[in-house]
């Protein structure tokens, strides 16, 4: 087990900085996963970690251990690909035991663990078979069992699931939430999955164009995003935000937290509008209304309404976001933010 | 009417086919069939197919028709040594073009593209000196050093390591392994089709070789057998074909048991896709 430190971390690929001074600290024994749009630097910034593509200056440390000048293999790190890198020329049982052959484990002591490992990841039966005789579920198992027989001080996993079908992947984000509580390592998971992300994170650090925008658990994350990107990023649909021209001010608000009716609602903000589509997904409905302020996405447990009919749209004070000009979000506790809900109070806009 | 049309498709298809194999093998055939006819049926006209009593005393003649067992171990010696060294050399010239990133790189196998564009032909008479000044025109070294290395080899092979994702590596690393530990436990291993290819490629060429062994040497104690055969011809005022193709059949059969073994890697090789 083991925490890491970033410090001072630069990145440059030809003269471009891809990542410039940053710090970030990965507590002990934590689920942290890395998120953000694709090129965001989540994986280059695994990458550093693991030694794979060291980073151009700044310091990495595993367990207060400087180790920018250790190689991969000897990090006390494993990691999980996204093609699983299962050596495919190599049984089960040689893919397991590969890296500890390597490390130059007793035999005796390899094929116990060989053996343990594989029962933990219910690779048993399979541990003669040839890596293309198996199923990407199995593989993906494969590549956990080698990874965990190590006993790393921290797992790295670089979009692990994402080869998976809807169904198998569902079914590893719990044995991966399972496989850290039993464990107890430290995780750091890469993804561009939000769903990912809130699924399965103590903590979730949001990247976007190489800085990190925010890092905090997934319930901070959603209810105090701390800025407009975050708000966005996180959450299905996401945040509508939008400006009010008038007033000179930005505001957002979750889907969930519009109620919405065939007459008109208590709430800070009203208005009304017609819907343009209804999305029915069972125990909810999204529906995607016009109104003059903009159009809006609102998901409702109530599916009763239908497209082309005007509903009104009601906004409670407590669940109103504000964002200042740099797209950061007002804290609630600010007298900007009491302002702001001054400004808009008691307005109607139909 | 279809169905009559389809018949029809395919049987220009199998004769098409069948003619295509007839070509090549046709020979094939000859060459056995003269080397078991008697000197008198080899030039008869028209020509028969088949002897009227096989004569398989004509390789008994051919092989004692010269030091053929000094011929057969020459040929033997050189063409493994030569695979051999070029596996040597090809594995690790291949890997680092395909999966090292070093500064000259491109610049360096365009050289050896060069290389492989090079007919030996051109450069057989510097090679020729180079080696008389060395002094070792009685030893069998003329004809492996030349061919140290193989430029189509370190193509070919590149070109199928290229394919192999780059996690793989990095997963090797990542699990303590050494660079050598990581091209002879993963590389290797993935790369049988095409190593075979490669070998199977230059055991062809090389074990039929008759151009170079026949400008490289001048005595029977070097001489392979391409070129020992051909001196059957030369033994005697007429040619004795039949035991000429007996000869030849000796030469080609070595070759036949090497494919046999290594034919099922080399269409491997060309289908190659990887596991995902």
């Amino acid at each position: 087990m083991a925490s890491i430190e970033l410090k001072n971390i630069t990145k440059t690929f030809e003269k471009h900085d891809v990542i410039k001074d940053l710090n970030l600290t990965i507590e002990d024994g934590k689920f942290t996963v890395l998120v953000g749009p694709s090129g965001c630097g989540k994986t280059t910034l695994l990458r550093m970690i693991a030694g794979l593509d060291p980073q151009t200056s700044g310091q990495v440390l595993v367990g207060g251990k400087d180790v920018s000048k250790t190689a991969p293999g000897q990090r006390g790190i494993a990691m999980v690909f996204q093609n699983y890198a299962i050596y495919p020329t190599m049984s089960v049982r040689e893919n397991i035991e590969f890296g500890l052959k390597n490390n130059k484990v007793p035999k005796a002591e390899r094929i116990e663990l060989v053996e343990s490992i594989s029962e933990t990841v219910g690779l048993k039966d399979y541990l003669d078979r040839k890596p293309s005789t198996l199923s990407g579920g199995q593989r993906q198992r494969v590549a956990l069992a080698r990874a965990m027989v190590k006993k790393p001080s921290v797992f790295l996993m670089d979009e692990p699931l994402s080869n998976l079908d809807a169904k198998l992947r569902v079914q590893m984000r719990i044995e991966l939430i399972e496989l850290h509580k039993k464990l107890g390592t430290t995780f750091v998971y890469v993804t561009h999955d939000q769903v990912e992300a809130m699924s399965m994170a103590d903590k979730i650090v949001l990247m976007n164009k190489g800085v990190i925008q925010q890092e905090a658990p997934p319930e901070v994350m959603y209810h105090t995003p701390s800025n407009q990107f975050t708000a966005q990023f996180i959450g299905v649909p996401p945040m509508n935000i939008t400006y009010v021209r008038e007033k000179q001010l930005t505001f957002g608000f979750r889907p969930e937290s519009a109620a919405i009716g065939r007459s008109p609602q208590q709430g800070l903000v009203q208005t009304s509008g017609e819907i343009i589509t209804r999305e029915m997904l069972g125990s909810e409905t999204i529906y995607q209304i016009k109104t003059p302020l903009d159009t809006f996405m609102i998901k409702s447990i109530d599916d009763q309404y239908r497209v082309n009919e005007t509903v009104y749209v009601s906004l409670p004070e407590e669940k109103i976001h504000f964002f200042d000009d740099q797209e950061k979000r007002i804290a609630q506790d600010s007298s900007l933010y009491l302002d702001k809900i001054q400004a808009l109070r008691g307005q109607y806009y139909g | 009417m279809t169905k009559s049309m389809h018949i029809v498709k395919l049987s220009i298809g199998y004769l098409l086919k069948l003619l295509l194999v007839t070509v090549f093998i046709f020979p094939f055939l000859w060459m056995i069939s003269t080397s078991l006819q008697t000197f008198k049926e080899t030039l008869a006209f028209p020509p028969t197919m088949v002897p009227a009593v096989p004569q398989f005393i004509n390789y008994v003649t051919a092989w004692q028709s010269g030091p053929f067992l000094t011929y057969f171990s020459n040929s033997a010696i050189i063409t493994i040594s030569i695979i051999v060294i070029q596996m040597l050399v090809l594995i690790p010239a291949a890997y680092g073009f395909a999966k090292y990133k070093f500064k000259g790189s491109s610049f360096l196998f365009s050289l050896v593209l060069l290389a492989f564009m090079i007919p030996g032909q051109v450069t057989f008479i510097p090679v020729y000196l180079m080696m008389s000044d060395w002094g070792i025109g009685r030893t069998l070294l003329p004809q492996i050093i030349p061919f140290m290395t193989n430029a189509f080899g370190i193509f070919l092979l590149r070109q199928y390591l290229m394919q192999v994702p780059e996690e793989l590596i990095e997963a090797a690393r990542l699990d303590n392994a050494s660079e050598f530990k990581i091209l002879w436990k993963i590389m290797i291993p993935m790369s049988k089709p095409a190593l075979a290819t490669i070998a199977l490629f230059s055991f062809v060429s090389h074990w039929n070789d008759y151009f170079w062994p026949l400008v490289m040497t001048d005595s029977a104690a070097v001489r392979p057998l391409t070129v020992g055969i051909s001196m059957l011809r030369e033994t005697e005022g007429i040619s004795n074909w039949h035991v000429i193709m007996a000869g030849n059949v000796i030469l080609v059969i070595p070759i036949l048991i090497v494919y046999l073994f290594c034919s099922k890697q080399i269409v491997k090789a060309f289908v190659y896709s990887g596991i995902k």
